[in-house]
């Protein structure tokens, strides 16, 4: 026998000697010692504790009813900000990008003489599907991210995971889900990193598969602009721009009814087992550092967001421009591609259009909409005047008038596509990120799978629904 | 007392703290690894920054950095490499972030590893604090938060925290960098070695198990005479913890006593996009 078995044995022989109060009793004896010592070093002013403000602050946002109310109004005083305030920026953006650069740089390769073919591929597919992006996701992400990173950085968003935490344990789920899906409203891919301070496996790959349904930076762009341009239009003009973030607020809440939903769905079926009780700790709320917050959520999160949503964006604008543009017949690619789609996407309510956005959209979300639009322009009839894969300058309600009109989109497009927003397949970086944590074919196939399903059939659903009675 | 200004200059911290190059990322070859554990939420990433120019985004908000994340300074000549670690609140479960911790502070062989402490919450603290002392002797205590425990009315007396631990213990306001300079210090002392730590250690008052260790050390010596920390390793394979079992059975804790560094198990994650 070597030593380390011999080791090993030994260790073994006393696991048994000892039994299983062993691990509670070393915790006990550290505990006490702790106690022991910061008993000896602390002295503490009552009076002071006394007038405790984070006590009171505590007790309204955490407050059973209450607490959810704060928490609703709050997100909705956040978007209601980021859609009135991203209006004109995105406005000043769009002609900059999209009209003025644009026809700058035909006129350069008009000068240079380039070809038609290399001046459509560079210009009309690569150029616009950036500038497009950038157009449309800069504006609304340099406004949010700071207000999020503000809540964050005083300490509400543990309140809100506080708050949720007890509907988390209810569905049979871990507690500290709430966090990570919190972690998941920023970006899925961290989200699902961040389940790993969830200990017991079977609550952890919960956390995992449910984590898509938090909204991510990818999605809000499409959603804020869906809401603002079709949303908002059944309303009365004053009242547009609540109505638009009401709609957004709407399709968070509802992702994350469905994220306790379908934990609890799997926690009866495939995951079954006990709910582990933790305690989750309320960090001190600190006073946010303004400027060093404006910095790291302009640097860190609006400018590396927007920068790979730009190295998306480039190669999908090539591919869509390729695919408008070569033609097997009398159609082209794309046109065949939508063609084949149309029946499915109009039953679900929305049309092919956006389903063959959503599958050029897997590796980021971030670029549904531009897609969508070239895409529309391309195939649709020829009235605004578009080449083949030319997205032209647009603002909001010339979005408007070309998806209704040359798209065919009704307020059922637009709800259904909001709902497919929320429900669909993560992006390819997330479902990476799940394969890398799991390890596992068969959960990360069913992260990946599950989402589209209830996609399918929640957008099938409101179709039926809205055809029956509207 | 009376000392000479003139020579004293040397060890004044704001002198020395001029001393003091930030790496960034930039750590090749480092003289010394500096490991940073705390609670969640105590200010270690801001410490990180504060140390390294690095801006790892900081969040007020637990389960924030998952992964460790590594940085360089240079101080005093000598150059460091300093790692953060994942927020725990112990080290005695079997959760990624915790193991993620427990594994580099066993495995990494860090020179010091600097506990963030926050100093309105020291109690619960303290037992991670304790469960540190029990792996590596070569500890400074970072007691941060100290503006907003004054706020609270609580006052830490930290020469008595420093005696009853047996390490240094740097009062601090991570966020105004106040106390980063007498932190460096305190690290470059320990690890030099000019600065010799007496580890508090938890002795179990449950004389069955106190006596099951003493055997359990015993053995583990004699196949491994230097290892820095037969006690916690006793301790941990009492619990039956799969981890060290693996450890053993892999021959990674003979390297161990030879003082090389094992590769920590889980590899370096940069969360780019952190929401």
């Amino acid at each position: 026998m070597n030593a380390q078995t011999d080791i090993l044995q030994t260790a073994k022989h006393f696991q048994k000697e000892l039994g299983e109060e062993y691990h509670d009793k070393v915790v006990e004896a550290i505990y006490a010692d702790a106690a022991r010592i910061a008993d000896n070093c602390v002295s503490r002013d009552a009076q002071k504790a006394k007038l405790n403000f984070d006590t009171a602050l505590d007790k309204a946002l955490t407050h059973p009813i209450g607490g959810f109310l704060v928490m609703g109004l709050m997100f909705f005083i956040v978007f209601w900000l980021t859609i009135s305030g991203a209006n004109i920026p995105s406005q000043i953006l769009a002609d900059l990008l999209l009209d003025k650069a644009y026809y700058g740089l035909h006129g350069i390769a008009t000068a240079l003489s380039a070809p038609d073919w290399l001046s459509g591929f560079l210009i009309d597919g690569v150029y616009l599907a950036t500038a497009w992006v950038v157009a449309v996701m800069l504006p609304p992400m340099a406004i949010f991210f700071p207000l999020f990173t503000l809540l964050e950085d005083f300490g509400y968003l543990p309140r809100v995971a506080f708050n949720l935490d007890k509907l988390f344990a209810r569905t049979g789920a871990h507690g500290k889900q709430s966090l990570s899906m919190m972690m998941g409203f920023g970006c899925n891919a961290a989200g699902v990193i961040s389940t790993r301070i969830i200990d017991s496996p079977r609550e952890r790959l919960i956390a995992i598969i449910t984590n898509n349904f938090s909204i991510c930076n990818g999605r809000w762009p499409t959603l804020i602009l869906i809401g603002t341009i079709f949303i908002s239009s059944t309303a009365p003009p004053i009242l547009a721009s609540f109505v638009a973030a009401l709609s957004v607020v709407a399709i968070a809440v509802l992702g994350i009814v469905t994220t306790l939903l379908v934990s609890w769905g799997l926690s009866k079926t495939w995951l079954k087992g006990e709910t582990s009780v933790f305690s989750l700790e309320l960090p001190p709320y600190r006073p946010p550092q303004i400027l060093q917050t404006l910095y790291t959520s302009v640097i860190d999160r609006t400018a590396i967001v927007l920068w790979r949503a730009v190295q998306m964006a480039a190669p999908a604008g090539a591919v869509i421009w390729l695919i408008s543009n070569i033609y097997l017949g009398d159609v082209s690619i794309a046109g065949y591609l939508v063609n084949f789609l149309n029946p499915l996407g109009l039953l679900l309510g929305m049309n092919g259009v956006i389903l063959l956005a959503y599958i050029v959209a897997i590796p980021a979300n971030e670029i549904v909409i531009p897609t969508i639009l070239m895409l529309t322009l391309t195939l649709g009839s020829n009235i605004v005047g578009a080449q083949s894969g030319v997205i032209l300058e647009l603002e909001n309600t010339q979005v408007y008038t070309v998806l209704t009109q040359v798209g065919g989109w009704t307020l059922l497009t637009a709800v259904n596509l909001m709902l497919f927003t929320l429900l669909h397949n993560p992006c390819s970086t997330t479902i990476l990120t799940i394969w890398n944590e799991t390890k596992n074919r068969k959960w990360t196939l069913i992260a990946s799978l599950l989402p589209v399903a209830l996609g399918l059939i929640v957008t099938f659903s409101t179709a039926t629904l809205y055809r029956l009675f509207m | 007392m009376t000392t000479d200004i003139a020579v004293d200059c040397r060890t004044c911290p704001a002198y020395n703290a001029a001393a003091l190059k930030k790496l960034g990322m930039n750590v090749e070859e480092a003289d010394y690894i500096i490991a940073l554990a705390g609670n969640p939420n105590t200010g270690k990433s801001t410490v990180f920054n504060a140390l390294t120019g690095l801006r790892q985004h900081v969040g007020n908000w637990p389960g924030k950095t998952v992964a460790r994340a590594e940085g360089g300074l240079i101080f005093n000549d000598n150059q460091y490499k300093l790692v953060d670690l994942p927020g725990t609140y112990s080290l005695l479960s079997t959760s990624t972030d915790e193991e993620i911790a427990r594994d580099f502070l066993l495995f990494g062989q860090p020179s010091v590893t600097v506990v963030v402490v926050d100093a309105t919450r020291l109690e619960r603290n303290l037992n991670l604090t304790l469960q540190i002392l029990e792996i590596t002797e070569s500890v400074v205590v970072a007691l941060n938060l100290i503006d907003e425990a004054q706020r609270h009315g609580i006052e830490v007396n930290e020469r008595q925290l420093s005696r009853q631990l047996g390490v240094p213990v740097i009062p601090m306001v991570a966020r105004r960098k106040q106390g980063i300079p007498e932190l460096l210090q305190a690290i470059e002392a320990v690890a030099k070695g000019d600065y010799v730590t007496r580890p508090h250690r938890t002795r179990q008052y449950d004389t069955r198990l106190e006596k099951a260790l003493e055997a359990m050390v015993q053995t583990i010596e004699q196949t491994y005479p230097d290892l820095p920390n037969p006690r916690w390793v006793a301790l941990r394979l009492l619990d039956g913890d799969a981890s060290i079992e693996e450890a053993i059975r892999e021959h990674r804790l003979g390297d161990l006593s030879r003082g090389k560094s094992v590769v920590p198990i889980a590899d370096t994650i940069s969360l780019e996009v952190v929401s």
